[in-house]
């Protein structure tokens, strides 16, 4: 059990798509179980990350507790993957870039149709928005990279099964897709 | 405005090759190129409205909204730089209460940068209306704001302020001894025009603006086309920063420039020439013209030269500020009405330039030695010089040094010679070539001005130990970036990356990868590129990488990554807004522990 | 005797007047590109079709085939600085594929794909431009344009109009349409137009046709470019 490979995943400004189209990973799933292990993760419900070997990122970067997970994930994964759409470009989320913060805020919280007792919300314990949703290789160093909306099954089988195996992973022609 | 617009294109005889001529006219009365008068002139001179469109949105000196009555634009060039630019730029902007980039509030002024306006030995420098203003300091500062404000004509503002001077230096060859009016063209007809392509030949000139192509192999090549009808064009869109010798050529040597074009003009059989002069040089359109007209009155000009049969006669066309112009392709699109963007090549202009037919395009140096070696023969000018690099050089020099101005050297001249003439000491470097040119080091001085070693246009740019390096690849990266005319992708896109790349290393942003990728960039721009442009924009990069490796390194965090952007600037916005000032409204630029 | 020149060792016969890219495509030799397209004047500002002819990087589509020419296409060095090339079109524009209409059938994509391109490398730029939705049958998307002027050429040379052009300078290129009021509606584009069709990316896009064929079963979701690209060329050489 100890040589198990660890794995951590999160969602950061996603949908969670990405965890989904893992699990669709089926009986094969089963077969992954023997070799990782996983360590944070909505998964497991872990918290925090300890020392892992591979950590997989959803989502950009929209606020500043996204900030604080992917530096933990940096710091405690030997390997970061950027999975999905939006962890390599801001994705759909990315979309609100061109729209300024303050039009965005003052939309949900104080002018919007139907808005009662209009305030921005400013407990300490939430997060504040980034004034743009990023990628996620433009606030740590990234080293893998697994595109789709989300990426198959089949990507998540055939890079891990390849990293486990010790190969570069490398994904064919029809396991490329942005869509 | 109908009618005047209506009389204008009428004075143009709605040609839609005089649509820069027709704009610059527009944007002179009103500020700006309304969108009437576009539907107008699209439908007087028979083009699309998206081609005037098109060039309005290209060039520098055109705008879709309204500009000051007193558009003022001061020169962003290195060497206004390095004497206060920025200072002065503030203190404008202060005193006359309009922010740069701006418009004031009652239309009366606006303010922005515009790339180098070649007064490099004479800046600060600026333009208003279009004009030139030399040595900007605060009390003339003063009294331009004051004569904003009473709205006094440009026209009645004091001469000094417009001032221009040649600081002529040091004189060779050809600065020495100007060739008389006419001489060249008369021993060009005693000696026989196929004879005199042997002489400029035989002189081993190259053109001047840097390329150093065969001059007479280029007249060759076009007078050997068999479409008949030819042109000739002399490029006086003299952009790359800190160059300004054509300025002065053609201020007081314009006669031997027209002259080299019309001995070039029967060689080659061309009937029409051009005089493509940047818009920055608006101030020498009208002495230019007069040349042109004693030059008509003297039969040097018109349907019978000389009395030789041959017929020839000259245009002058304005650029609007476009640095990309001086590309030869570039140049003939706008002297053809359309935007800057370089043609494909092949075909070359040689076998079709200007509306598609043979033409010579050369630059004002070149014309003006092919007239000085048509009158005294080819020997002459190929006693001197190197073997690769006949002849001399006339440079622009500028930046930290005693006499800044014009100095004509025979190729093969050291720089530590030019150095020690000009009284520059405690010199770091020296730009050879503009920003698409080298950087040497002080190691370098023993190099050579000649094709085979240092190559240039004309620029040479001094630092003494007091500058900053970085602050001047800095400055040469962002003039490549605002001029890249962005038709092709790796200049278009990479300029602007090697602008990012380059800010996020000066600024301290950049970590260990973050040199690697700056070169990646580089290399795809200067491999990748459609023109000289992008070939040579990433250079100021390139060139001090290779020397002062130390430089960029020492900016790098020992991290292995930060990012590109200010994370806590970035969260501004929402903190105001919700009014949060507890340490989790704060994010560092990088995470603790970093690895 | 022919005229031939080598593409990757491979020798190719060319007519004089022929650019390199001609040659290729007529010897089944595929050589990337998004703005070049067989009916219409080359551009040469995409850069995607940069090859090595004897040494010397050159746009295969405006570079006319010369006997003795070498030419490198294939190298791994040419594969990743144009897969370079491909992120820089994604960086300088918004390419939101999950949300694009044209995905699958987008050539950018594909090229992309073809040339296995995994993430946009450098910092996206996010630039804040707009949509033009006047039209009653055509739909403008300014976020994905990239220049190639294969609408302005197709307006111009093949529906004797001139609906498109690029206007501005650098980073700020765009496309303009020609009408007084600058919408697309007030141009005489129709949609059955070639150039309301030419578009590689989604930037034009016909409007209530989008999903007429699923994501999954659309033309590059299967099928390479180079193949999809020789095979097209093919068939229009046969019409």
């Amino acid at each position: 059990m100890a040589n198990k490979i660890r794995v951590a995943t999160t969602s950061l400004a996603g949908c969670f798509g990405c965890h989904m189209s893992f699990l669709d990973l089926d009986e094969r799933l089963v077969q992954l179980a023997e070799l990782v292990e996983f360590d944070r993760s909505p998964i497991t419900d872990i918290e925090h990350c300890t020392d892992c070997d591979i950590g997989l990122i959803e989502g950009g970067v929209c606020n500043s507790e996204n900030v604080h997970t992917l530096r933990e994930f940096r710091k405690n994964c030997k390997i970061l993957v950027a999975v999905g759409a939006c962890a390599i470009n801001g994705g759909l989320p990315a979309m609100r870039n061109f729209i300024p913060l303050e039009e965005c805020l003052s939309e949900a919280y104080l002018d919007g149709i139907g808005v009662e007792n209009p305030q921005i919300p400013s407990d300490v314990e939430l997060p504040l928005l980034l004034d743009k949703v990023r990628p996620i290789h433009e606030v740590v160093k990234i080293d893998y990279y697994l595109p789709g909306c989300p990426p198959s099954a089949d990507v998540f089988w055939k890079f891990l099964t390849d990293l486990l195996a010790g190969r570069e992973p490398e994904l064919d022609y029809e396991l490329v897709h942005y869509d | 405005m109908q009618v005047f617009i209506e009389n204008l294109a009428a004075d143009h005889q709605y040609q839609p090759t005089r649509l820069l001529l027709i704009l610059r006219a527009i944007q002179a009365r009103y500020h700006y190129i309304p969108e009437p008068a576009i539907q107008q002139l699209a439908g007087l001179l028979n083009i699309p409205s998206t081609q005037i469109i098109g060039v309005v949105e290209f060039y520098s000196f055109f705008h879709l909204q309204p500009r000051g009555q007193y558009e003022l634009l001061i020169s962003d060039s290195i060497t206004d730089a390095m004497l206060g630019k920025h200072n002065l730029m503030g203190y404008l902007s202060e005193k006359l209460q309009v922010s740069v980039g701006a418009v004031r509030s009652d239309g009366l002024v606006s303010l922005d940068n515009t790339s180098c306006t070649g007064l490099c030995d004479q800046g600060p420098a600026g333009l208003v209306n279009g004009y030139p203003l030399t040595r900007l300091d605060r009390p003339r500062i003063d009294l331009i704001a004051d004569l904003i404000n009473q709205q006094k004509p440009v026209e009645a503002w004091p001469s000094e302020l417009f001032e221009v001077e040649d600081n002529l230096v040091k004189s060779g060859l050809l600065l020495e001894q100007p060739i008389q009016q006419g001489a060249a063209l008369k021993a060009t007809f005693k000696r026989g025009l196929k004879e005199t392509l042997v002489e400029i030949n035989q002189s081993g000139l190259r053109g001047r603006g840097g390329a150093g192509f065969k001059t007479a192999m280029k007249w060759q090549f076009c007078s050997e086309e068999q479409e008949t009808v030819r042109y000739v064009v002399c490029n006086a869109d003299e952009g790359e920063p800190g160059t300004f010798k054509d300025r002065v050529l053609l201020n007081s040597y314009a006669d031997q420039v027209f002259e080299g074009m019309t001995v070039c003009a029967a060689i080659i059989g061309a009937s029409q020439g051009f005089l493509y002069l940047r818009g920055e040089y608006l101030f020498l359109y009208d002495k230019l013209q007069t040349v042109l007209e004693q030059r008509r009155a003297a039969g040097l000009l018109g349907n019978n030269i000389l009395g030789q049969g041959v017929g020839f006669d000259i245009e002058i066309c304005l650029g609007a500020g476009a640095y990309i112009c001086g590309e030869e392709s570039a140049l003939i699109e706008s002297l053809e009405g359309k935007m800057g963007v370089p043609r494909n090549r092949p075909p070359y202009p040689v076998t079709q330039g200007y509306l598609g037919k043979p033409t010579v395009v050369s630059n004002v140096e070149s014309f003006m030695a092919a007239a000085a070696i048509a009158e005294q023969g080819g020997n002459w000018f190929a006693a001197i010089g190197t073997e690769k690099s006949k002849g001399t050089k006339i440079l622009s020099l500028c930046g930290d040094c005693a006499k800044p101005g014009i100095y004509e050297y025979p190729f093969g001249t050291t720089i530590q010679t030019i150095l020690d003439e000009c009284g520059a000491d405690d010199v770091l470097g020296v730009q050879v070539g503009g920003p698409s040119g080298t950087f040497i080091s002080n190691q370098e001085f023993h190099r050579k001005l000649a094709f085979e070693d240092l190559a240039t246009g004309g620029s040479f740019i001094i630092f003494n130990s007091s500058r900053n390096i970085l602050d001047i690849v800095n400055n040469f990266t962002h003039f490549f970036a605002h001029e890249s005319c962005g038709f092709c992708t790796p200049c278009r896109v990479g300029t602007s990356l090697l602008k990012k790349q380059l800010d996020k290393i000066i600024e301290g942003h950049g970590s260990a990868g973050d040199v690697v990728s700056l070169e990646e960039i580089c290399q795809l721009v200067k491999s990748y590129s459609h023109c000289g442009l992008g070939q040579t924009a990433a250079n100021p990069i390139l060139t001090t990488l290779e020397r002062y490796p130390e430089l960029y390194a020492n900016r790098l965090k020992k991290i292995s990554y930060e990012p590109g952007f200010d994370l806590d600037a970035a969260l501004e916005t929402a903190r105001r807004m919700a009014n949060r000032h507890d340490a989790a409204a704060h994010l560092a630029q990088v995470g603790e522990d970093h690895e | 005797m022919s005229k031939t020149i080598t593409i990757d060792g491979k020798t190719i016969p060319f007519e004089d007047g022929q650019t390199i890219m001609e040659a290729a495509t007529a010897a089944d030799v595929y050589i990337p590109h998004l703005c070049h397209h067989p009916e219409f004047t080359p551009h040469g500002s995409c850069k995607l079709c940069t090859v090595k002819v004897n040494g010397r990087n050159c746009s295969a589509c405006t570079f006319p085939a010369a006997e003795g020419q070498d030419v490198l296409n294939n190298t791994q060095e040419l594969i990743d600085d144009r897969r370079k090339i491909t992120q820089m079109l994604f960086v300088e524009g918004n390419h939101f594929c999950p949300s694009c209409e044209k995905t699958g059938n987008c050539q950018l994509q594909a090229v992309a794909y073809h040339l296995n391109m995994l993430d946009d490398h450098f910092p996206l730029f996010y630039p804040n431009r707009e949509m033009d939705a006047s039209h009653p049958d055509v739909l403008i998307d300014h976020n994905r344009c990239i220049f190639c002027a294969l609408c302005v050429r197709a307006s111009q040379q093949h529906d004797g109009k001139n609906v498109f052009a690029i206007s501005g300078r650098g980073i700020n290129k765009h496309l303009i349409f020609n009408a007084e009021s600058g919408q697309l509606k007030d141009t005489d584009l129709d949609k059955n137009d070639k150039a309301a069709h030419i578009c590689p990316t989604g930037a034009i896009l016909i409007k209530r046709t989008g999903y007429q064929v699923p994501i999954g079963q659309r033309i590059y979701d299967h099928h390479e470019i180079d193949e999809v690209s020789l095979a097209t060329t093919e068939h229009q050489h046969g019409e």
